[in-house]
């Protein structure tokens, strides 16, 4: 166990950050390869001030109408997200994580307030899952992937919070939580997960799109 | 949830269209398109939609129907163009009609969703885009295949002949000069400062606001011209259809006929559509990244005239209105601020519908929807009670729609929830204002 143990959080998880890394990139330039070819006539309107305006109109909750529509996805929305992020860099298991391997130290959440995140985040996920099985407008257009990416995310948390509070032995735990966020990782670029690595390219070009050429507020 | 399916409406150009489809054509033109003239734009809308649904109240087809999710924009992507991309274009014939039906009449491409929608998807192309697909197929509305073809054939929207335009011209001017006894429509003057082009049904069905036109130039003091060639109207039902080649004829033949004329400055009628196609697909088709001669919407020209203090008028229109803002030119163009400016220099009080400006819902005639004609009015009528709601919530009696498109839709609406409303072209307006010579 213990030497799987450093398997998975060795060689695996180098293999995982490598998937991660040259898939984005590829990823990124072959659809910015296909654009150069296929999107001229939108790439020349692409515009850095009215694409960044409109990143930073979004990043504002209840701004947009969109986000004004449907609170509790947007409460949910920016919630998740931060809570993601906090999770995955700040707690302070992986700030240990990021010293050990890479040398970079940064502060930690107190552990308690880690804690507390991580619920957040779950609880982000199961208003996902409840939009999905409930609203109809929702319901109808959800596929497959859409439930693979949910679980994909949620797994790492489940498996850490068990962990973390020593439900089930906890080496396996362990285990399972570095492994299904390798997973994870590596499976970013190409689930739908990768709107992570799209979303401020759409959203900049459809910013520079209403700004530039139809003169009005895309929000 | 409704579906497709379940609403399918006869019309003889999709059922004709259909008839001659094979699952093996299909197959070859929806991957040929995909790969010849679509890329990374659809692809990563597509994959980076997160299905959350949130666009869905951006549409009044969605709002009208109940919140029927079959008419959100994600379900109306996802089952056509999406559909389409996952089984690599292996559909039945019959999937394509509903597609079409969907694409051609469900849809008004006036882009409100995109207000919507976190990701920044734009589903106003992705049905242009299949709209595309079912022009290649042969699978297009009968009504707006129709005016099309006039368009290919005649250059124009109506099968106006040559000749029959410029009579019409000749015969506004010879009617306007009892009143205006100096006007002139001067046909073809070179050099001149204004290039004044209009849709055809204006020849056709509206002439009197050719006249209204003619008037207002004369009492502005404009150096203006209308051609007596081809080219002269700006409209573009081939936009709409999906015929990309002949809109590039259309635009090509509006842009050289002001630059044989070496005009300053093109001005278009008050429409929506045709400034679409000016500033957003016929130039870009092209390869024009800006317009190759100004063009100008008449809501421009209107607030030029009154900036510099060239329209006099003898008094303020009295009843209360309301506005409709034609998605094309405020969503599409961003005409919002100098339309009221407009609007509240003619009238005397102005009573907005709400939303309105850049978040206004659609008139649901746009985008070719009423061009699809009678088979397809219901379609428009059921999936705009929201315009009906919004108008009614007004109290007013005259809307001014400076579109030609939305002033078809908004009458036809009027009509339908029996609201006793009407509708005014600016122009309308500012001819009945204006100072006019005594006689
Ligand atoms: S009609 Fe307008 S709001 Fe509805 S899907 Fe089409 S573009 Fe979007
Ligand atoms: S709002 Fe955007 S991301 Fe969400 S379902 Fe609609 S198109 Fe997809
Ligand atoms: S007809 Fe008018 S409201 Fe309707 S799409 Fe055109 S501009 Fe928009």
């Amino acid at each position: 166990m213990t030497s799987l143990y450093s398997f998975v959080t060795g060689p695996l998880a180098w293999i995982a950050f490598g998937i991660f890394i040259i898939g984005s990139v590829y990823r990124l330039v072959s659809m910015y390869a296909l654009a150069k070819a296929k999107d001229g006539s939108s790439l020349a309107y692409m515009s850095w001030f009215y694409g960044l305006r409109s990143i930073l109109a979004w990043m504002v909750p209840f701004k947009s109408q969109g986000w004004k529509s449907d609170p509790l996805m947007t409460v949910t929305t920016f919630v998740f997200h931060i809570a993601f992020l906090l999770v995955a860099v700040f707690l302070n298991a992986h700030v240990v994580l990021w010293d050990m391997n890479f040398g970079i130290s940064i502060p930690s959440l107190p552990t308690a307030f880690g804690d507390i995140v991580s619920f957040v985040a779950i609880a982000g996920c199961a208003v996902f899952a409840y939009r999905r099985l409930s609203l109809p407008h929702v319901k109808g257009v959800t596929r497959c992937q859409d439930w693979f990416a949910l679980i994909l995310v949620i797994l790492p948390f489940i498996t850490g919070v068990l962990a973390y509070h020593q439900i089930g032995p906890v080496l396996l735990m362990t285990i399972l939580h570095v492994l299904s966020a390798e997973l994870l990782i590596a499976l970013i670029p190409f689930t739908r997960l990768s709107h992570a690595l799209f979303v401020l390219f759409t959203r900049a070009y459809m910013g520079s799109e209403f700004g530039g050429v139809r003169h009005a507020n895309d929000w | 949830m409704s579906h497709i399916a379940d609403r399918i409406i006869s019309d003889v150009g999709l059922e004709a269209g259909v008839a001659g489809l094979t699952t093996e054509k299909i197959e070859t033109v929806v991957n040929q398109m995909l790969k010849g003239e679509t890329g990374a734009k659809l692809r990563a809308y597509k994959e980076t939609c997160m299905r959350c649904g949130l666009c869905s109240q951006g549409c009044h087809y969605y709002m009208s129907h109940d919140q029927d999710p079959s008419y959100s924009p994600v379900n109306k992507a996802t089952e056509t163009m999406y559909e389409l991309m996952e089984k690599k274009g292996k559909v039945e014939p019959q999937r394509i009609y509903e597609m079409a039906q969907m694409a051609y009449t469900e849809c008004n491409l006036c882009k409100r969703c995109a207000h919507y929608c976190p990701i920044g998807i734009d589903t106003g192309y992705i049905m242009s885009m299949v709209r595309r697909i079912c022009y290649l197929l042969d699978v297009v509305p009968q009504y707006i295949r129709d005016t099309a073809h006039s368009h290919s054939s005649t250059m124009n929207q109506m099968w106006v002949k040559d000749d029959e335009w410029i009579d019409s011209l000749q015969w506004q001017e010879d009617e306007a000069r009892d009143e205006f006894p100096d006007l002139r429509i001067p046909l073809d003057k070179e050099g001149a400062d204004i290039y004044y082009s209009v849709i055809a049904p204006e020849p056709k069905f509206r002439t009197q606001l050719i006249y209204q036109a003619a008037a207002i130039m004369n009492a502005a003091g404009c150096d203006w011209t209308m051609p007596s060639h081809p080219g002269w109207d700006n409209s573009d039902m081939c936009m709409f259809v999906g015929d990309f080649e002949n809109m590039g004829r259309l635009k090509r033949a509006h842009y050289e006929s002001a630059q044989k004329l070496r005009v300053k400055r093109i001005v278009m009628g008050e429409c929506g559509h045709a400034f679409r196609s000016v500033y957003d697909m016929g130039n870009r088709w092209l390869g024009h990244k800006k317009m190759p001669v100004p063009v100008i919407h008449a809501i421009d020209f209107y607030w030029e005239l009154i900036r510099d203090n060239k329209i006099k008028i003898t008094h303020k229109y009295e009843k209360p209105v309301t506005i409709q803002d034609p998605c094309n030119i405020i969503r599409g163009r961003g005409l919002m601020d100098k339309l009221r400016d407009v609007v509240h220099f003619l009238c005397e009080e102005v009573v907005e519908m709400t939303p309105n400006r850049e978040h206004n819902y659609c008139c649901c005639a746009g985008g070719g929807v009423i061009n699809c004609g009678p088979p397809f009015k219901n379609t428009r009528m059921t999936g705009n009670r929201v315009k009906a709601e919004q108008l009614k919530a007004t109290g007013v009696k005259d809307v001014v729609i400076p579109c030609h498109n939305c002033h078809g839709g908004i009458e036809d609406i009027i009509g339908y929830y029996d609201l006793g409303m009407h509708g005014k072209f600016i122009g309308d307006i500012i001819y009945e204002l204006m100072e006019k010579p005594e006689l």
